[in-house]
């Protein structure tokens, strides 16, 4: 992991000071509240329904069991005992006052954390592969490349007033367990005549007008790197749009200029800016990629897991992954257990989740873009000791990629923005299929829920996705089907009228149901859409 | 060295398309929207290029200063328009070296925040040293 | 009814204008008529409250009550939550904002 040295100290010091400084004369009233929104929302600090939320940074979802505790500890000390990991692998705190905000920013730089640009029309956190490290699939670590992009953006002084949010996702695995291609940049490491480059994918996102982010560049060498993404944004600064603020990201700016054209302007940009010298030199990422060195893991260590127990057995199914070591796995705690609220973990949880790294996974956690936490290098041999503690705290759900295993956004019962309330929706459908031999039938079914149109929860990247809507003061639910954020990335088409609560839960019963009926060995729910196509499933929605 | 200079007082700095027109002006005046690299060809003969924030979100400007730099310009930069405390230190990090806020502002908050960071993580349009070259001599 | 609301600039929490101060209480709220921007705009100028707006409401028995779906749930807190709203010990609150 990636240790701070005395400047990155100092650079997260200042920003607490300046911070401090700045919630000063926000309350003496030197500052309007028009003024102190971008430098609240640039520490992650938004005013929501019932309070203050700070959103806190997991740089590319990596944490150790000192920073895990932190977290637990802000939670007791600051906020109401709990709190919600994101689609961006960040944790978000939902009732923090203001006037604890700087201690807060201080607490988190004493174990090298920050809220710095999770919020704001910034370069946000760079979010990376949950399985980074562990993953058999994946050519190399992404997450140096990642900390060498975090480094560059942060206080970018050229880009910090973009026309709108930007965020990088960087992944190193044929895989794509980072929605990479729904990103303003997605960033794939691939080999070349045995150099590791970028390919670089601009213009994806969620929001209103959805988009999978084109091909820019194939291969970017590692010493370009950021020199080349510092064209890519100049372009964007320079020319995104900023009459209109559901227009001003820059999937906009390339979809109206074109891929092909957008392409031509970086590369002219990119020649002009590789001449400055911006990127460091091999030697910075190599003392970075040093940090990110494997743990030492035993390959000789027992490879046979002892599945007597049942419940087990059937968790050890589910939610455990295979690490590239033998002897070894990538276990995912699935924090969606059936009536609970996605992403949310109680301190009493963060705390044992941090214990539980410590004591099994080299002391490393990972947060997941679906919301859930890993322990990404756990022997076998520790498996069912390990079930047992979590199974005791209510974190052995064995229901990862299943139906119940819900991204949903906080929606209407916290967030200012939203239309419709997610959670409830998500309790229900949670419920409905609670029965665990059901789901496992059903298999990879990928439900995302948002509470409005900004698509926080993915619904578009959902097999299934449910968008709420405020239809004349009632919240209504959209159903669409057929999307993925994953590498067979696609949007998902809207089935047709919307649903009240009870509604929509009922509308992917009967979904699921068509599927089971025409899906063919081996088939997930996607595959059998894919095939067969809305009609089917349009029938017995509202037929 | 940078200055912080209050608003008015002075010539008014001619506006690109009249520059364009009549070159012999010293002082330019650039919208938010206008090209910055419309005046590389005449940097030698400029003595003050204005940048125009017209709102402090208007982050266009930033991108105009540091063009004009690593093009060579050596003369006055400077941030006109809506230019408040929170943003002068990111300016001069691209390239300012003058702000004409339209609101006056207080000169020890100007000064504690030209002085708030010790280092930088990336080189960009002032002469500070990147930290992976402190890092890396 | 027209309701003025708000946050509080330190806390963050929901409040509601009496008539004369600030509540947290929707029970509290006094229908600002035709008053509510000249109250908010002195109250926001005096940083008594934070993104203040003014809301359409209807008197009830139960006192006033939000025409909107999201000021009913920023009133009582979130839906989910009951241990964290206002009427922790009511399982029925959750009613009044559906």
């Amino acid at each position: 992991m990636y240790k701070y040295d005395e400047y990155d100290h100092a650079m997260v010091e200042a920003r607490v000071a300046e911070f401090s400084d700045q919630v000063r004369r926000r309350l003496a009233g030197e500052i309007t509240e028009d003024q102190f929104k971008p430098l609240r929302l640039m520490n992650g600090l938004y005013l929501q329904l019932h309070a203050y939320m700070l959103r806190v940074a997991v740089p590319y979802g990596t944490l150790d069991s000192r920073q895990m505790r932190m977290l637990a500890h802000i939670a007791r000390k600051y906020d109401r005992d709990y709190g919600h990991f994101t689609t961006r692998q960040n944790i978000q705190y939902n009732w923090i006052k203001l006037e604890d905000a700087p201690a807060i920013l201080a607490d988190l730089a004493s174990v090298e954390m920050h809220a710095i640009q999770t919020s704001g029309n910034c370069i946000r956190n760079i979010s990376s592969d949950q399985w980074a490290g562990a993953a058999a699939d994946e050519i190399t670590d992404p997450r140096p490349w990642a900390e060498l992009l975090r480094q560059w953006s942060s206080f970018h002084p050229e880009f910090s007033y973009l026309p709108r949010k930007f965020k990088i996702a960087v992944i190193a695995a044929t895989e794509d367990r980072a929605a990479m291609r729904l990103h303003d940049i997605g960033i794939q490491i691939v080999e070349k005549d045995g150099q590791h480059g970028a390919a670089f994918y601009v213009g994806g996102g969620m929001g209103r007008t959805p988009m999978i982010a084109p091909l820019i560049k194939d291969f970017v060498p590692l010493a370009d790197m950021l020199s080349y993404a510092e064209a890519c944004l100049r372009v964007y600064n320079r020319y995104g749009r900023r009459d209109n603020m559901y227009k001003a990201r820059i999937k906009i700016l390339i979809h109206e200029l074109g891929a092909d054209e957008y392409r031509r302007q970086v590369e002219e940009e990119f020649a002009h800016v590789k001449a400055l010298g911006i990127d460091p030199p091999k030697a910075e990422f190599d003392r970075i990629a040093a940090q990110f060195a494997p743990p030492a893991l035993d390959a000789a260590a027992p490879d046979a897991i002892d599945r007597s127990d049942p419940d087990f057995a059937v968790w050890v199914d589910q939610n455990v992954a295979k690490h590239r070591v033998p002897g070894h796995a990538i276990v995912n705690i699935s924090l969606k257990p059936v009536g609970g609220i996605p992403g949310d973990a109680s301190s009493a949880q963060i705390d044992l989740m941090a214990d539980l790294a410590e004591q099994y996974s080299h002391d490393e956690l990972r947060v997941t873009h679906a919301q859930n936490i890993v322990l990404p290098h756990v022997r076998k041999a520790d498996l069912y000791a390990l079930w047992q503690a979590l199974d005791g705290a209510g974190l052995a759900t064995p229901n990862l990629d299943l139906i119940s295993d819900i991204i949903a956004c906080p929606g209407l019962d916290y967030c200012s923005l939203a239309n419709a309330r997610s959670i409830p929706v998500a309790q229900k459908i949670a419920k409905r299929f609670a029965d665990p031999a059901r789901q496992r039938d059903l298999g990879e079914l990928k439900l995302k829920i948002s509470g409005c149109i900004n698509a926080c929860g993915h619904h578009h990247a959902g097999h299934i996705g449910i968008l709420g809507v405020d239809r004349k003061g009632t919240e209504n639910y959209q159903l669409s089907l057929g999307g993925s954020g994953a590498e067979d990335v696609s949007l998902g088409t809207i089935t047709g009228p919307g649903f009240d609560e009870d509604g929509v839960v009922d509308a992917i019963e009967r979904v699921t149901e068509t599927y089971l009926a025409a899906r063919t060995d081996g088939e997930r729910f996607v595959d059998t859409y894919r095939r067969i196509g809305m009609a089917p499933f349009k029938e017995a929605i509202y037929g | 060295m940078v200055e912080h200079i209050h608003a008015g007082g002075e010539e008014p700095a001619v506006t690109l398309d009249a520059f364009l027109e009549q070159s012999n002006a010293t002082a330019v005046r650039l919208e938010s929207d206008e090209d910055a690299r419309a005046l590389i060809p005449f940097l030698d003969r400029l003595a003050l290029i204005e940048i125009a924030f017209p709102k402090f979100r208007d982050g266009r400007g930033y991108s105009s200063a540091r063009i004009l730099r690593e093009a060579g310009y050596t003369g006055e930069l400077r941030a006109q328009g809506d230019v408040l405390v929170d943003q002068i230190a990111y300016m001069k990090r691209c390239g300012f070296d003058t702000f004409a806020p339209e609101k006056e502002l207080n000169p020890a908050d100007v000064e504690a925040a030209l002085a708030r960071w010790p280092e930088h993580y990336q080189g960009a349009g002032d002469n500070s040293v990147p930290i992976w070259k402190l890092r890396h001599g | 009814m027209k309701l003025l609301t708000g946050n509080d600039l330190k806390t963050g929490f929901v409040t509601w204008w009496t008539g004369a101060d600030w509540s947290l209480h929707i029970e509290d709220a006094a229908d600002v008529g035709d008053h509510g921007e000249a109250i908010l705009a002195a109250e926001e100028g005096a940083r008594r409250v934070n993104a203040p707006y003014i809301i359409a409401g209807e008197r009830t028995a139960d006192g006033p009550r939000p025409a909107h779906i999201k000021d009913r749930i920023r009133a009582l807190g979130p839906t989910v939550r009951p241990d964290l709203t206002l009427k922790p010990a009511d399982p029925a609150a959750g009613d009044w904002v559906i």
